[in-house]
């Protein structure tokens, strides 16, 4: 019975603030362009709007599941993660779960995308994926290595131990362990598709690279998930380096500044090229990260 | 050297346009209303740049004249855009491609026309190669006049076309599917042979359900 109201709700606060965080990114980034930009709920607008589209291509089975798989892997992947700390609310299955599980189920969304854009035959949907699947092969290493450190410096999988203890701000893992963080973030930029490493959906260079294909609902149903694991992504990262929020207003201010810090990295840098971005992963995050396992081995 | 008969200005057909506009005038319920007003408020465009107007639409979307405030965004690909742009004249090889990616937007969808060459050929009025009135191959929605009309006229036929949105009043897309036959007759009488091939508009024959 629990369940029956702490899913929708959480799926409900993820979407909401997935729209919301969007809107306010675009607005931002209008304003340091002096325009005046969108309003703050444009995104809900295009949202509603593409569901309520038709949608008339079809390219076999494959390209209509293949959305369903990445929007199943979104949902699962919120449902997976602890949004509130010592509360019973909004914690979906996150008692069940652990962080090596949240890391397998961030693989589904390319998982889907490669699936149902290969059955599509779209020559600029298929180059969109080749991109996405080299960066990822850039970023995942050093994000597994940060997201290790962070499992090895508590000695522990669990989101909900990580998050209890880190109680006061001295003991967040932010300050506690700052090279993990800085490992974490720069291919965290990079999952979250924003500008420096914005190789997969490149305007002018591949169009809407995988999404090339998919018009009406399917984008509908795209643009939810990819809203929606958004906010996922930052809550977690708020849970193992922010030391979790209690209430909804402290989790949204968190998540707020860290979304802040991207959006704000993101408007200033140009993007890089595929190969350069791997490059770049495979210096100096994992330099970095390789550095953090000696001093958090050996120094401990 | 052109003859009447071959300028297909002299040739429209006033009622076809007349009855596309004058709409059923039930109101719309309270969910339309909302839905109509989505999708007002979430312009996708497609910019088919062909002649000189595809230079007015870049100032609209930057930061001068900035048209995401409308919520007007460029569509990367027709299977995204809501609105497709005709932008200047459009020689008969063009329109076959616009025809296509017309065909391919996602409904409901919108035209826009730009210009005087897209309303009556405008400097090319007698053109052997140049299609003088494009709502006789696509359903336009909006005609913006002009040689080229500035991004404040463009402006003012986004806002024009949204407020017909969210009247809920029958779009051109619902006129092309409902007279597909007459608009195909057309685009075959100054394509020939070029036509598109049968497979790209068969479903617009089936009844709606596709």
């Amino acid at each position: 019975m629990h369940y029956l109201l702490d899913i929708p709700a959480m799926i409900a606060t993820s979407y909401v603030l997935g729209f919301l965080f969007y809107g306010f990114y675009r607005q931002y980034n209008a304003r340091i362009q002096r325009r005046w930009g969108p309003s703050i709920f444009q995104n809900l607008y295009d949202n509603l709007k593409f569901l309520f589209k038709s949608e008339t291509l079809s390219h076999g089975p494959m390209f209509f599941f293949g959305p369903m798989i990445i929007v199943s892997g979104a949902v699962t992947t919120v449902l997976f993660i602890p949004f509130l700390k010592d509360s019973i609310w909004l914690q979906g299955f996150s008692q069940h779960g652990n962080l090596i599980l949240i890391i397998y189920l961030f693989v589904l969304g390319p998982l889907g995308n490669a699936l149902a854009v290969g059955s599509s035959g779209n020559p600029f949907g298929v180059m969109g994926v080749t991109r996405g699947l080299t960066r990822l092969m850039g970023l995942e290493v050093p994000f597994f290595l940060g997201l290790a450190l962070v499992m090895l410096q508590y000695e522990t999988v669990s989101v909900h131990a990580i998050m209890a203890a880190q109680s006061s701000i001295g003991e967040w893992t932010l300050v506690t362990n700052p090279i993990a963080f800085l490992v974490i973030l720069l291919p965290f930029i990079a999952s979250m598709n924003a500008a420096p490493f914005d190789v997969v959906g490149a305007p002018q260079e591949v169009y809407a690279g995988p999404r090339v294909e998919f018009g009406g609902r399917f984008l509908g149903v795209l643009m939810t998930q990819n809203m929606m694991l958004s906010v996922g992504k930052l809550v977690l990262l708020v849970d193992l380096f922010l030391g979790g929020a209690t209430n909804l207003f402290i989790l949204i201010a968190k998540a707020f500044a860290l979304f802040l810090l991207i959006t704000s990295i993101s408007a200033v840098f140009p993007r890089l090229k595929t190969e350069q971005a791997v490059d770049f992963f495979w210096k100096v995050p994992l330099g970095l990260g390789v550095v953090g396992v000696v001093a958090t081995v050996w120094l401990q | 050297m052109y003859r009447h008969s071959h300028c297909e200005g002299f040739q429209q057909d006033p009622t076809a346009q007349e009855l596309g506009l004058a709409g059923p005038e039930g109101g719309l319920g309270p969910l339309e209303q909302l839905v109509a007003w989505m999708r007002k408020r979430s312009l996708f465009v497609l910019a088919f740049g062909t002649g000189c107007g595809a230079i007015e639409m870049r100032p609209l979307m930057t930061s001068r004249f900035d048209a995401e405030r409308f919520g007007i965004v460029n569509a990367a690909t027709p299977r995204q855009a809501d609105v497709l742009v005709i932008s200047g004249y459009l020689a008969i090889k063009t329109l076959k491609r616009v025809i296509r990616s017309y065909e391919q937007m996602q409904e409901p969808k919108y035209v826009i026309a730009l210009g005087s060459c897209t309303i009556n050929g405008g400097m090319y009025w007698d053109s052997y190669n140049t299609v003088k009135q494009v709502h006789r191959y696509l359903p336009v929605d909006m005609y913006i006049n002009g040689c080229m009309p500035r991004p404040e006229a463009l402006i003012e036929g986004f806002v024009a076309l949204q407020g017909r949105i969210a009247r809920g009043e029958p779009g051109g897309y619902q006129r092309y599917r409902e007279r597909i036959d007459w608009y195909k007759a057309n685009q075959r009488r100054v394509l020939g042979d070029n036509m598109l091939p049968d497979y790209t508009y068969d479903w617009y024959h089936a009844g709606g359900i596709a």
